[in-house]
């Protein structure tokens, strides 16, 4: 069952003197527990898709429908709590809040949706365990590496239980074993927790391990294939 | 958590969070401490203004003002018995009153010449206890008179100089007598000790040919200081045919005083805290600024505008709290200290005891004051922290998040 709906989403930003299509009529769906990767060579739009696809901005036309829910319809404070509740994000860099340490980035997500403290503790345990960085509960972002820093905010993305996690380039700046690692964590998730995962990529070694590679180009999905 | 990513995110940049908490500190303990200084030099006055020269409450005949009118004095003995039955007075002592021309060897001056009752007078204001040479009536036999520093400078007088007062009688005739320097005092007011003379009640009495056990003036001191107004009411009740003037009433200015002194305090902390409140705000955009990407991940997992502005108020007051506090704090200390020792201030202060005030100087604060301005730093946080608050609100999180 398919839990997002895409029909003919447009954008053009039109700030500059010359608008800019960035998305140009696409659509698609997205079934739960998928492990996705969207594939295109910089400024091809991965960025803007994601952006529309977890509301954090506005098509030019089209609609993105999750779950039933149209959020290109929602007020900018309905969003909010939709992204707390339905979506988890993972960008390329500075995903964390610097002067809290990884269990309190975990811990935060879920105190904005209210879990208490105890629950909160547990949780956050179980996820550092979960992307295999247990020992470092305690420590600041900047005193992590990039791979461990990218899986802290795996575990963060996951932290409110959401629909789907949305990832903007979550390896661009990682080596080749720290980009192992952790997609084999997203992997394991996936499987073993049903996550739905899309990915926007244009690192070979995920696109490796997607089982579903969409191809964008000048905003259009021009390939999609199952493997 | 808000709060604790609001008070991380201040040392996150520690040396501009110093320079912004310097300048507040800086700031606040000059405000404070000027403040608490003048308050202090002020409250001097207001002390010594009512201590000395005022007294609590004054009871006079309606019209009986500047001691012109000799004719104008009362039965005051029953009175003054009846007052002193009250238990908020201290003592209450009638005064004769009455406007003279004295001359020396030198020269002539107008004066105020005041019959006191030696004994209970310095139990109701204490010119007894400010003199510099002689003694409160005692060393002269006949006739004796003490007279303010400021007075026998002008007319060249030492101790047993010979001084004549001539005024008119309650007759109308012109009277006088001849009397002699027992004692010489001095206030902080020039002014007073150029323009009053303190001689016996019964010698007045009897050159101005009133009888005895009456009164110009009764002037009296409350247990009190802070229900003089209470007493005064109450004695205006059955002291019938008079009229009862409490301090605030005989020196207005020196009522003003403290008003004066908070309107001062508010303003000039306010003026500085303005000043402050823009480092402050400008400290603030540029966090806002520095922090765009953030701003945009936050919003992007879920954190509610309200709650970002919350986060950038909190971060913005507390700033302005640590700097303030400690600043105020400071500026208390100091006080507390030189409010021991006073600070003196004699060297410049040719013209201050001219009016009145104080060379050395106890400075002096109150809770409402101290409370006063640190509200006032609250707020000046919480008005600084709105437009860079609202500039963090305006952003949208996919172009916030696009920014590096
Ligand atoms: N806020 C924006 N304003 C104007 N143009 C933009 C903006 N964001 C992206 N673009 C443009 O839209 C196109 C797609 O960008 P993007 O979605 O970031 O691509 P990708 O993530 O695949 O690199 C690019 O040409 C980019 O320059
Ligand atoms: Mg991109």
């Amino acid at each position: 069952m398919s839990i997002i709906r895409i029909k003919n989403l447009h954008k053009v930003y039109s700030q500059k003197q010359i608008p800019v299509k960035a998305l140009n009529g696409v659509d698609l769906t997205f079934d739960e527990g998928e492990f996705t990767a969207l594939v295109a060579p910089s400024g091809a739009g991965k960025t803007t898709f994601l952006n529309l696809l977890g509301g954090l901005d506005l098509p030019t036309e089209g609609s993105v429908e999750i779950g039933g829910v149209r959020i290109d319809q929602l007020s900018s404070a309905e969003k909010t709590k939709f992204r707390l509740t339905n979506i988890g994000f993972v960008f390329q860099a500075y995903n964390l809040i610097p002067v809290l340490t990884a269990s309190e980035n975990i811990e935060f997500i879920m105190e904005l949706q209210g879990i208490s403290k105890r629950e909160r503790a547990v949780r956050s345990r179980e996820l550092l365990e979960a992307v295999g960085i247990p020992d470092k509960a305690n420590v600041r972002p900047l005193q992590l590496s990039g791979g461990q820093q990218q899986r802290v905010a795996v575990a963060r993305a996951l932290a409110s239980k959401p629909k789907f996690v949305l990832a903007d380039e979550p390896t661009a700046n990682l080596d080749s074993k720290s980009t192992e690692n952790l997609l084999d964590i997203m992997l394991q998730l996936n499987k073993k927790e049903n996550i739905t995962f899309i990915f926007a990529t244009h690192d070979a070694r995920v696109v490796k391990m997607a089982r579903r590679v969409i191809t964008f180009e000048d905003g259009k999905v021009i390939n999609d294939e199952v493997r | 958590m808000i709060l604790k990513i609001a008070w991380r995110n201040i040392w996150r940049n520690p040396l501009r969070s110093w320079i912004v908490i310097a300048a507040l500190i800086v700031g606040m303990y000059a405000g404070v401490f000027t403040t608490t200084f003048m308050y202090g030099w002020m409250m001097q006055r207001l002390k010594s203004g009512i201590e000395t020269e005022t007294s609590h409450i004054q009871i006079q005949k309606p019209g009986f003002k500047l001691a012109e009118d000799v004719n104008l004095f009362f039965e005051s003995d029953t009175l003054i018995r009846d007052l002193e039955r009250q238990g908020d007075i201290v003592c209450a002592s009638g005064r004769l009153v009455v406007s003279a021309m004295v001359a020396s060897a030198e020269k002539a001056v107008g004066i105020q010449v005041l019959g006191v009752d030696a004994g209970k007078d310095s139990l109701v204001v204490d010119v007894s206890e400010k003199l510099v040479e002689g003694a409160w009536f005692s060393g002269v036999k006949r006739h004796p008179v003490v007279v303010g520093q400021e007075l026998a400078k002008e007319l060249k007088l030492k101790l047993r100089s010979k001084l004549i007062v001539r005024f008119q009688d309650c007759n109308g005739d012109f009277t006088g007598g001849a009397f002699r320097v027992a004692g010489i005092f001095k206030t902080n007011n020039t002014g007073f000790d150029g323009g009053n003379m303190f001689v016996r009640d019964a010698d007045l009495q009897k050159l101005l040919l009133i009888p005895k056990g009456m009164s110009h003036q009764i002037v009296i001191r409350c247990t009190d200081p802070t229900r003089v107004d209470i007493v005064r009411n109450s004695i205006e009740q059955f002291a019938k045919g008079l009229r009862v003037e409490s301090w605030r009433e005989i020196s207005p200015e020196l009522g003003y005083i403290t008003e004066t002194m908070n309107a001062y305090m508010y303003v000039f902390v306010m003026i500085i805290l303005m000043a402050l409140g823009f480092g402050v705000v400008n400290t603030m955009l540029m966090v806002v600024m520095e922090r765009v990407h953030e701003i945009g991940m936050l919003m992007a997992i879920g954190m509610k505008r309200h709650q970002i502005f919350q986060m950038i108020v909190y971060e913005t007051s507390m700033l302005a709290l640590v700097g303030g506090l400690i600043g105020v704090a400071a500026g208390i200390i100091t006080t507390h200290w030189t409010g021991k020792s006073g600070i003196n201030l004699s060297m410049w202060a040719e013209g201050l005891a001219e009016m009145g005030y104080d060379s050395i100087i106890y400075p002096q604060y109150n809770f409402q004051m101290v409370s006063g301005v640190v509200g006032l730093v609250l707020f000046t946080g919480l008005v600084a922290s709105v437009y860079p608050a609202i500039k963090a609100l305006k952003l949208n999180p996919s172009q916030a998040l696009q920014s590096v």
